[in-house]
């Protein structure tokens, strides 16, 4: 399914949505209903395959093509980085794989959860990140061989 | 005997750090198994030496390099004096406990064959697996777990029926990092004598709270990291008896470990030399040294006592949360709580501690045998030391409230 509105659309309309907040309670808050609501990936997809190992807590996302646009699913066993996966998918699920490899990422830093980005809490996220972008790839040299 | 007053806000003094605030919060640091934090003597002991008397040590005929080499020569006699070894050429300093582990287990491969076997415990930090198991993939030797109960104590009948003559290294910690477990190593180390084998004890995790004493032990290895006992990262040291030391051979070659070099053939320098290439971390060495005497000024009689007081307090105050599990609940513990709340998961718990200003560490604690024993995928751990109060555990306490109605 296209997503009419562009990466940045989105990951403006994010930042947008965190600028109501007045303090981290209420961020992490809105996080965790953000965690809670994930369309999660089909447990059949929940394999060592799928996985992505943090130190911490474990990622699992799966990717296919849609009519030249890439629906992403995912699932985390901890529930803030669910939150943040919600997020991440709403940027890039539905999107062409060019413009996922073009995208410049930078909602969470705006939305104060870099820390979540850090490689020392090694919890999956950042290798989610390049899962993605490399499932990007390898459509993109699907579409155009 | 000299007896020791505890004055535990005067002691916080002591250390910068505990002033400073996290996320708008007084710091509460209860990550003390990771890394303990540094007093002003040790900051000051290594600012000295930078300001002072900066210089490579043991082959120096200027004034700058004998003070250096004379005060990392006394901080070995310290951690001599320290662990009671016999001679301070049992003392190696290293990069670390994994360093200090490495040597031992690389020392054994021309020792072993196909069909001896090795001991490991079930609760071993993965420093204290993995070079062993490097060691099994280069001889063919088998490497056999001593399992524990489900309070995370030892199994001592299984570990009597492992024990054969086939047996040549046993290692073990002698604190369990994930789990606070004082293991038994007295009767670890004289039962395994008797089938000849040598034993290693990781003590990375007990000398932030007691004593070992290594003739008393009679331990072949023993192991320390400094930063665990208010000293610097970077440094921890290797014990090993003598003879031990003499029939190993050297780890790393370089500088410093040699007698003669000629390109037809090379003599080794005697201990502690043989095992310390190339130019040491000597502030650190130094530092190390400077933060045992300000541990054993305090007093280790002291510190044990008003940390089991910390423990049996947090541990009870804990447990009155609701669905509150605590992972590890021998009998002999050290001052470390790992535990679980309900099906909330430790990294959620963390990251919400983090905002309140309270330090503690998430994550399978690279023991993923200890996580998969319990199965858990990781635990919330908070490990005390003396210089943390019971007002900061009630913080904690607090804090973990908190997070999990956020999280329930």
């Amino acid at each position: 399914m296209n997503n009419p509105r562009s990466i940045n659309e989105i990951q403006d309309e994010i930042i947008d949505e965190f600028s109501m907040f007045d303090d981290w309670m209420q961020r992490y808050e809105y996080m965790i209903e953000l965690g809670k609501s994930l369309e999660l990936i089909d447990e059949k997809y929940k394999t060592d395959d799928y996985t992505i190992k943090g130190c911490q807590s474990k990622v699992w996302v799966f990717a296919e093509l849609e009519d030249q646009f890439i629906q992403f699913t995912a699932d985390s066993d901890a529930i803030i980085t669910k939150g943040i996966i919600a997020l991440l998918l709403r940027v890039f699920s539905g999107q062409k794989p060019q413009d996922i490899l073009d995208a410049e990422l930078y909602f969470i830093d705006q939305i104060g959860l870099k820390e979540h980005l850090s490689p020392t809490r090694a919890n999956g996220l950042l290798s989610m990140i390049k899962q993605i972008k490399l499932y990007a790839v390898a459509y993109q040299t699907q579409i155009e061989p | 005997m000299k007896t020791h007053t505890f004055d535990v806000e005067a002691i916080r003094k002591d250390f910068p750090i505990l002033k400073r605030t996290v996320n708008g919060k007084p710091l509460v640091y209860f990550d003390n198994a990771a890394t303990s934090q540094t007093p002003i003597q040790v900051i000051d002991t290594i600012v000295d030496y930078y300001s002072r008397y900066n210089a490579n040590i043991h082959r120096g005929v200027h004034t700058l390099s004998q003070e250096a080499t004379e005060a990392y020569e006394k901080a070995r006699e310290t951690l001599r004096a320290h662990l009671n070894a016999k001679e301070a050429a049992e003392i190696i300093f290293t990069a670390g406990t994994t360093h200090a582990i490495n040597i031992v287990a690389s020392g054994f491969e021309p020792f072993l064959k196909a069909s001896d076997e090795l001991l490991v415990s079930e609760m071993e930090h993965h420093s204290n697996i993995v070079p062993w198991q490097m060691l099994c993939e280069k001889t063919g030797a088998l490497l056999k777990v001593i399992p524990m109960n489900d309070v995370g104590e030892l199994d001592m009948l299984a570990f009597d029926q492992l024990l054969s003559q086939r047996t040549k290294v046993v290692f073990c910690n002698h604190v369990s990092n994930a789990l606070g477990t004082i293991n038994p190593i007295k009767e670890i180390i004289d039962k395994s004598h008797t089938v000849g084998s040598a034993v290693l004890i990781d003590g990375a995790q007990a000398a932030p709270h007691f004593k070992a004493d290594m003739q008393a032990l009679d331990v072949d290895f023993y192991t320390l990291s400094a930063h665990k006992v208010c000293g610097p990262t970077g440094v921890g040291l290797l014990y090993g008896k003598r003879e031990w030391l003499e029939k190993l051979p050297p780890y790393q070659g370089g500088g410093e470990m040699i007698v003669e070099v000629s390109f037809a053939k090379t003599t080794y320098a005697g201990l502690p030399h043989k095992f310390e290439a190339g130019t040491p971390n000597i502030a650190g060495g130094i530092a190390f040294g400077a933060a045992i005497d300000y541990m054993n000024q305090i007093g280790f009689d002291v510190i044990a006592a008003y940390e089991h007081e910390l423990l049996e307090y947090a541990t009870t105050e804990l447990k009155k949360i609701e669905g509150l599990r605590i992972i590890g609940e021998a009998a002999q513990k050290a001052s470390v709580i790992s535990f679980n709340v309900g099906a909330v998961h430790p990294y959620d718990i963390g990251a919400i501690l983090d905002k309140l200003g309270v330090a503690v560490r998430t994550g399978h604690h690279c023991a993923q045998p200890v996580m998969n024993h319990f199965e858990v995928p990781g635990t919330v751990r908070a490990s005390f030391a003396f210089y943390n109060t019971k007002e900061e555990i009630d913080i904690l306490v607090e804090a973990v409230k908190r997070a999990v109605n956020m999280l329930q």
